[in-house]
């Protein structure tokens, strides 16, 4: 069907993976300002699976990489970086149904689910919209010829399943799929000078109204630490203390 | 949901720092469980080789060095003072009135597996004051003291020789007072470094030293012994850092110093004795340090190349250009890299193998002001072609990544063998012509090669680039005389001509005590002398019989006394 893969990866801007969350003083939400936020992990492995494609030089041609995020005005650091892995494009905006069908998208990588929201949903809800097959939690993708067959393997209880499809399609990706590469300088200098399109919901003729509002966000009951002994004496004192002996 | 998903996510959920390899497992590796233990094997686990093969004992590989007759044996009676002393049954290991030899063996020896002792009592005072009960008595029994804390040292000089009681400062672990508006925290010296940094992070400040032990090294070692670290480009030395310190002569005399001032000139500035000294005059059980606030925005890249021509030229563009947010220039040749490789199995960052690496740091209050600074600085250095490949970490787990491949050497070098340690300072422009040197001398001698019929497996050079600051690694299958003979005294030498230092920030311990002279000269030795002499002194009384005149003479002569003895200067 098609003379090549015009891949779209959408990804998000999270607080960093090693750091600690902390809930703001509001408690409407986890505290973001000044905290290191990165690149979604699993939708890094999704942009070092679709440059892999390309690398691969499979049946299908890679024709196009197009990166894209929604969020506020820090959200191009982490396009750059997309693109520093080897995106060719990226749009910065509000909405995906309408990009993948105004860009003429015929497959969609994007990580199972964001490391702040947990909520995994993503790439299912844009599959339902676009009535589009979907093989989620990738660990292997592999374009098997020309018409746009797609095999994808992914790990369930106790084995592995492969599907098969046709594009266009939509594919999360899981932590096994591959080992992003790290930005190189040569590449986060090209990365500056790829097209990096500003695009807002009016631009796809959609509104957005807030179905639900977030109450309270507290954090779990802090663990009680455990306490230190000199010796054996020390123990057998606690213990009795302690009622256990 | 596989099991190594599970893991993944709960360590993910746990937020705890996690190794690049278990977080994005390779393809090929199919079982759960295989995963696992690659991500083990990186870094985490200690030497591999423990307990396979005794450890020499340090009498044995050094027969010049005999135990000095003046001190005493322990006997049973010292050992019941200690005990009633300290109190606590955890505060005394008794190898004296009963057999604790497992129980000693981690006090006896040293992490490299160099260095042994015979000790047969270790002592944990749990405040200053039994500190200076446990010297006094000491000192009026003569019974030699080595202070130690977390054992981390490369020189042997936290380790006892013979018999030396240890006096390990692992139980005086409090942190007394920080004040956030100077930034002054006060410790006591068996506070682990990582801990009192954890400690600063959450008061956002930062403690002005970094080293690859933090988990493990105290912070009064760490003043004993005036370590220098990864940062000391950008925070300075202990001696500047460290405020006040409290400390214990060998007579007991408690030195009460802990000043919180940024500024004193009354009188002499005695707590510098005690910075670097490494335990020979007294024993440091607390500290005062100013700590700067802790960076907001921290940048890491990784970069590759050509020559050490190049490397000089990076180093300079990076100081002009990234002048007040440098944090780091370290460097790393291709083969210590290659070394990490091998004992790790990670992948390396760079596509291209380079004979040179540089991991450059920078550390700021404004990501995006450091950013722009730092794009300018690599966009200069690619352009002109001083760099000819790198990365930049994108986030916190890039960042540790990256580090690792600087900080994760000495390590990988003990899994793969002993290694000579050399840690010299040299002028810049001559820094890596010894590590050239040193391997061509050793190859013409027929001791480089990649099978195990060759003692030496590699000569690897890598350091503190921003200091002067080298160190020259000669990794052996096993500890080799001749090999040794081959580089000592020859490296000390050749340091000698250039004016360096042959212990830039290990210190002296019982390794290169004997080669002082190659850089200090007979007169500060000489001083160094006396002020030993005058803080640990010990009196030996002598009654002479004089034939001629039928009547004694008694005479004191004044010895150096029980501190650290058989080591330092």
């Amino acid at each position: 069907m098609a003379s090549g893969l015009r891949i779209l990866v959408p990804v998000k801007r999270v607080i960093d993976y090693a750091i600690k969350p902390r809930i703001n003083k509001a408690q409407t939400g986890v505290e973001t300002a000044g905290v290191k936020h990165s690149l979604n992990p699993f939708d890094e492995l999704s942009i070092e699976e679709a440059v892999r494609l390309r690398e691969r030089k499979g049946p299908l041609k890679v024709e196009n990489i197009l990166a894209l995020s929604a969020g506020g005005p820090k959200t191009p650091d982490v396009l750059r970086t997309a693109m520093a892995m080897g995106a060719d494009r990226a749009f910065h905006i509000d909405m995906l149904r309408g990009v993948v069908e105004k860009e003429n998208i015929n497959l969609v990588l994007l990580g199972k689910q964001a490391i702040d929201g947990d909520q995994g949903q993503t790439g299912q809800m844009l599959a339902g919209l676009l009535g589009w097959s979907q093989a989620n939690q990738a660990s292997k993708v592999e374009i098997k010829d020309e018409s746009g067959t797609v095999e994808v393997t992914h790990e369930v209880d106790g084995g592995v399943e492969t599907l098969r499809a046709k594009l266009p399609m939509i594919i999360t990706t899981d932590l096994r799929l591959n080992e992003p590469r790290y930005a190189s300088l040569p590449n986060i200098m090209k990365a500056k000078k790829k097209p990096l399109e500003k695009k807002t919901l009016a631009d796809f003729g959609v509104e957005d109204t807030r179905r639900l509002k977030t109450v309270k966000v507290t954090e779990p009951p802090p663990r009680k630490g455990g306490g230190k002994v000199d010796d054996v004496d020390g123990l057998v004192s606690k213990l009795k203390e302690l009622g256990a002996l | 949901m596989s099991g190594a998903r599970n893991l993944s996510a709960a360590l993910r959920r746990a937020r705890l720092p996690r190794p690049r390899i278990l977080a994005r497992p390779i393809l090929s590796t199919s079982s759960p469980a295989t995963a696992t233990a690659t991500a083990l094997r990186s870094f985490s686990a200690s030497s591999l080789r423990a307990d396979t093969k005794q450890i020499k004992y340090t009498s044995d590989a050094y027969p010049n060095i005999k135990r000095d007759p003046k001190f005493a044996e322990i006997s049973a009676d010292d050992v019941k003072f200690f005990k009633e002393l300290l109190g606590s049954e955890s505060a005394v290991i008794d190898g004296v009135t009963t057999d604790a030899t497992d129980d000693l063996e981690p006090f006896n020896s040293d992490w490299m597996r160099k260095y042994r002792g015979h000790t047969r009592l270790v002592l944990k005072p749990g405040s200053t004051e039994e500190v200076s009960k446990v010297l006094k008595y000491c000192n009026d029994r003569k019974l030699a003291v080595v202070p130690q804390g977390g054992n981390t040292g490369l020189v042997g000089g936290s380790v006892p020789v013979f018999d030396e009681i240890v006096v390990n400062t692992s139980r005086m672990n409090k942190i007394r007072s920080f004040d956030a508006a100077s930034g002054v925290l006060v410790a006591d010296a068996g506070v682990i470094l990582e801990t009192a940094d954890s400690y600063l992070a959450e008061r956002e400040h930062l403690f002005p030293l970094d080293l690859g032990a933090k988990g493990s090294c105290h912070i009064g070692g760490n003043v004993s012994t005036n370590a220098g670290g990864l940062r000391l480009l950008r925070y300075g030395s202990l001696h500047g850092t460290v405020l006040g310190l409290e400390a214990v002569l060998p007579d007991g005399t408690i030195v009460e110093s802990l000043s919180t001032l940024r500024k004193n000139n009354t009188g002499y500035d005695l707590k510098q004795l005690f910075i670097g000294s490494e335990g020979t005059i007294g024993l440091v059980t607390a500290v005062s340090i100013i700590c700067p606030p802790r960076p907001k925005a921290v940048n890491v890249a990784y970069f590759g190349l050509e020559s050490f021509e190049q490397v000089q030229q990076a180093y300079l563009a990076a100081k002009g250009q990234l002048s007040e947010i440098l944090s780091a220039f370290e460097l790393m040749d291709g083969r210590s890299q290659g070394l990490v490789i091998e004992s790790t199995g990670n992948k390396h960052p760079l596509e291209g193998e380079y004979p040179f690496y540089c991991l450059i740091e920078t550390s700021g209050s404004n990501s995006e002001h450091d950013m722009a600074k730092l794009e300018t600085f690599l966009e200069n250095v690619m352009g002109e072609g001083i760099v000819a490949d790198g990365v930049l970490a994108q986030d916190e787990t890039q960042f540790q990544a990256l580090w690792r491949w600087r900080e994760g050497i000495t390590e990988a070098l003990s899994h793969l063998g002993g290694t000579y340690k050399y840690d010299v300072s040299i002028p810049l422009s001559e820094l890596y012509q010894l590590v050239e040197d040193c391997k061509a001398r050793l190859t013409e001698k027929g001791f480089v090669g990649d099978d195990d019929s060759f003692p030496v497996r590699a000569v690897v050079g890598y350091g503190h680039m921003g200091d002067s600051n080298l160190h020259l690694n000669v990794a052996v299958r096993q500890y080799n005389k001749e090999v040794e003979k081959a580089i000592e005294p020859w490296v000390y030498e050749w340091i000698q001509k250039r004016n360096g230092s042959i212990s830039a920030e290990h210190g002296m311990g019982v390794a290169k005590k004997e080669y002082i002279g190659y850089s200090q000269n007979e007169t500060m030795v000489k001083l160094m002398k006396q002020l030993k002499a005058l803080y640990d002194p010990v009196s030996i009384f002598l009654s002479l019989n004089s034939s001629r005149c039928d009547h004694h003479t008694n005479v004191i002569f004044w010895q150096n006394g029980i501190m650290n003895p058989y080591k330092y200067i």
